[in-house]
């Protein structure tokens, strides 16, 4: 079973140690610029929201990548890059619909997330589990059963 | 170079230059950075005695070595300047990630010298930086400015501005970051006002260096899990914000209450970190790199105050509630907000309230001064109207501006200001915690809780218990404190992650991302040279020995119900060992030798 990275906005406090921890991992020093993950924070509403690769099943940047350095090894759930292919066109950055391929100057790479080899930093950095990383089949299931507990308890009343 | 920057950005208002200089990696050794180095750069740069408003006052942003790492809730940063509150240096940190944002624009420091000619603001892209016209922005509150310069600028970029209080030179004006944390205290809002800067908005790219890897990994995973394993960091903080402390404080009997008349408010439960979270909490909120999130993101329904915005903290809550005789929450929040959006010290603002309902009480100002509002303690109505009227000096609002010493004096009763060296104290009754009493008085910005928070050992048992009654061993606790503190405060550290860490997490943390071997010892005389430093800039900035004192109601007038009755202060019984322990005369002035010892002399 696959597992993919999780969001949850309404847990997310905008602290930013997943970003921190992803630039830190990846090029042992902290630089945001160059982190998979970023958080956007709405000051008004105070409300966060982390952004990164979604490693799309039909994924644009595989699609429009000329040499097949952005890439699917058969059987995965990862998109991969292979920077020998790259020839640094950025077409992946102007097909990703969520912007979350990025060309990055100073390391003459192209950036996005790879689950840290089935280990995401990130994850691990997060202090109050806004960002997860779990199996496809129970992704989705607290949120589902938060709702089906608001079913319950008005039957329950009902009752 | 790695942890600092290296680059110091200069910016001179009066003459328009923008200098990019080398940090002097020698004094960032002994003063690590943030409150201790930009305090050592304003001690060498400014003469003590000048008017903290007028153009020959600088202005110095400084986030700290650790600041924009990952070293955890360690991402704060310091504004530094003579204080028109106190006539004190001041030193008012503040976290969000406003301070890692200038780091990661490459530098260790912003100090802004002069004045502008015109509403100003500086706009610093990496190695582009620029100082432009804010006319359009001038007379805007916090979150009108911060958008409207994020539309002429980057929309992602961190904005730390004032409200129409700086402008206005209110005495205790705060500087905003990212609309809801503030450099509050001692009026640093006032200063940039004074020097027609409306902000400085940042972007950056660069990277923080880390010196060694792999112990910096280790160093980070090892505070870490201090910081959120401990009872107090790890869940008091985050389920319920640092306003837990509101019936902590009433049970131990002292919670001042209606201006320091009593140290004990039977309603307070309905102004506490319980009901917040319960009725007016949306979520917690975290500065950068913060493993705690004591921010709280809150929400408050009632009509006649709907509003949406950040806060209280404790103090705040204490402030416009138990100080002033106020249970009404939704006022007291909307106080905050008004506070956020003005840029005003809520600390200052709800003590300066109480002072006035306590004059009016006493009969020593009248309707006719207050332009007809009668305020009485309890008056919450009244209290929210005199934060708008503060914070834009509109009729009475002029003379809260500034601050409780002052309008007490007006009246001929300054010893109705709860105040020491002209800051007020914040939410903790140095009647019924003897320690904490001491700090007040010793404060080298005034009336200041943070700089020796002796509540942790006293009131919390943090990190273990002391008799909160007890004078004996209060001068040493005080001074490990302070010192403590200072040498933290200059990391970028939060105070908060004291609760779970000590000099020896952070030292080692230094040590890891520096790459300059901080022991303990280091670490702690580091604080203790800050802590002597700012006390040689009081001392030439016109205070004395007979200004480390306490208001004569702490010292006199016994608390009158609760657990603590009948407690006054005992500072007499302290500030003498204080001052030996400190290695200082018996008029409070360093000795030679301990200059010396400290590399000051």
């Amino acid at each position: 079973m696959a597992k993919f990275i999780m969001i949850h906005p309404d847990k997310c406090t905008g602290c930013k140690n997943c970003v921190a921890a992803c630039s830190f991992v990846k090029e042992h020093q902290i630089r945001p610029a160059a982190s998979r993950i970023h958080v956007y924070n709405w000051e008004r509403e105070q409300v966060s929201v982390p952004m990164m690769c979604q490693q799309c099943n039909d994924a644009p940047c595989v699609s429009v990548c000329p040499t097949g350095a952005m890439h699917r090894v058969f059987g995965s759930s990862l998109v991969e890059y292979d920077s020998t292919k790259c020839i640094r066109c950025r077409m992946c950055v102007q097909a990703c619909p969520f912007g979350n391929a990025v060309y990055d100057s100073v390391t003459d790479k192209i950036i996005k997330c790879d689950t840290c080899q089935d280990n995401p930093a990130c994850v691990a950095a997060c202090p109050v589990k806004a960002i997860e990383y779990v199996e496809e089949d129970v992704a989705t299931r607290s949120r589902k059963k938060a709702f089906a507990k608001k079913f319950k308890d008005a039957f329950q009343e009902v009752a | 170079m790695n942890g600092w920057t290296g680059v110091t950005l200069r910016i001179n208002l009066s003459t328009g230059d923008i200098k990019k200089e080398a940090t002097n990696l020698k004094d960032a050794k002994l003063f690590i950075g943030a409150r201790g180095l930009a305090s050592k750069i304003l001690y060498d740069e400014i003469d003590a005695k000048i008017d903290p408003l007028s153009p020959a006052n600088k202005l110095i942003f400084a986030p700290g070595p650790l600041s924009g790492t990952m070293a955890p809730s360690m991402g704060r940063y310091d504004v530094v300047c003579k204080a028109p509150l106190t006539n004190l240096i001041a030193g008012s940190n503040s976290g969000g990630s406003f301070g890692p944002e200038v780091k990661f624009a490459g530098y260790d420091m912003i100090i802004i010298e002069g004045a502008a000619k015109k509403p100003s603001y500086i706009w610093i892209k990496d190695d582009k930086v620029e100082i432009r016209d804010a006319s359009a922005v001038w007379g805007k509150n916090v979150p009108d400015t911060t958008d409207a310069l994020r539309a002429e600028t980057d929309e992602d970029a961190k904005v730390a501005c004032i409200g129409p209080a700086g402008e206005k030179k209110v005495l205790f004006a705060s500087i905003m970051n990212e609309m809801g944390r503030a450099a509050g205290r001692s009026g640093v809002g006032a200063v940039m006002g004074s020097k027609l800067l409306k902000a400085v908005v940042v972007v950056g790219t660069n990277p923080i260096k880390i010196a060694d890897p792999e112990a910096f990994e280790k160093a980070v995973m090892t505070a870490r899990k201090k910081i959120t394993e401990h009872p107090v960091g790890g869940t008091g903080l985050r389920m319920y914000g640092t306003n837990v402390l509101i019936n902590i404080l009433n049970s131990v009997g002292s919670l001042p209450t209606r201006n320091f008349h009593d140290g004990y408010f039977p309603e307070a439960d309905k102004t506490g970190g319980e009901t917040l979270t319960a009725k007016y909490v949306t979520r917690p909120r975290g500065c950068f790199s913060c493993v705690i999130s004591c921010g709280r993101a809150t929400k408050v329904t009632n009509p006649k105050y709907a509003s949406e915005g950040e806060g209280p903290e404790y103090e705040t809550a204490w402030g416009f509630g138990a100080d002033c005789g106020i249970d009404d929450m939704d006022a007291i929040i909307k106080a905050n907000y008004i506070c956020n959006d003005l840029g005003i010290d809520t600390i200052t603002m709800g003590s300066t309230i109480a002072c006035a309902m306590d004059l009016y009480e006493n009969g020593y100002i009248t309707t006719k001064d207050t332009g007809g509002m009668a305020i009485p303690f309890g008056s919450a109505e009244m209290m929210v109207k005199m934060v708008e009227m503060t914070g834009n000096r509109e009729g009475f609002g002029d003379q809260l501006a500034e601050g409780s010493y002052r309008l007490a004096s007006r009246y001929g009763h300054p010893e109705f200001s709860m105040t020491a060296k002209k800051q007020e104290m914040a939410a903790y009754d140095p009647r019924g915690v003897q320690g904490i009493g001491l700090n007040f008085a010793t404060n080298n910005r005034g009336g200041c809780h943070v700089r020796g928070y002796t509540i942790s050992p006293e009131v919390l048992g943090v990190p273990f218990k002391v008799d909160q009654h007890a004078t004996e061993g209060k001068p040493e606790l005080v001074i490990t404190f302070q010192n403590l503190t200072a040498a933290l405060d200059s990391t970028g550290a939060c105070l908060f992650t004291t609760f779970g860490i000590g000099a020896d997490d952070l030292a080692a943390l230094m040590s890891a991302v520096t790459g300059i071997p901080y022991s303990v010892e280091d670490f702690m005389k580091a604080g203790e040279r800050i802590w002597n430093l700012e006390r040689l800039f009081d001392l030439k900035s016109g205070i004395t020995a007979k200004d480390d004192s306490l208001p004569e109601r702490m010292l006199k007038d016994p608390i009158m119900t609760g657990p603590s009755k009948g407690e006054v202060n005992h500072l007499d019984k302290m500030l003498p060992e204080y001052y030996k322990l400190r290695g200082w005369d018996t008029k409070g002035i360093p000795t030679q030798e301990k200059l010396t010892d400290l590399t000051l002399a």
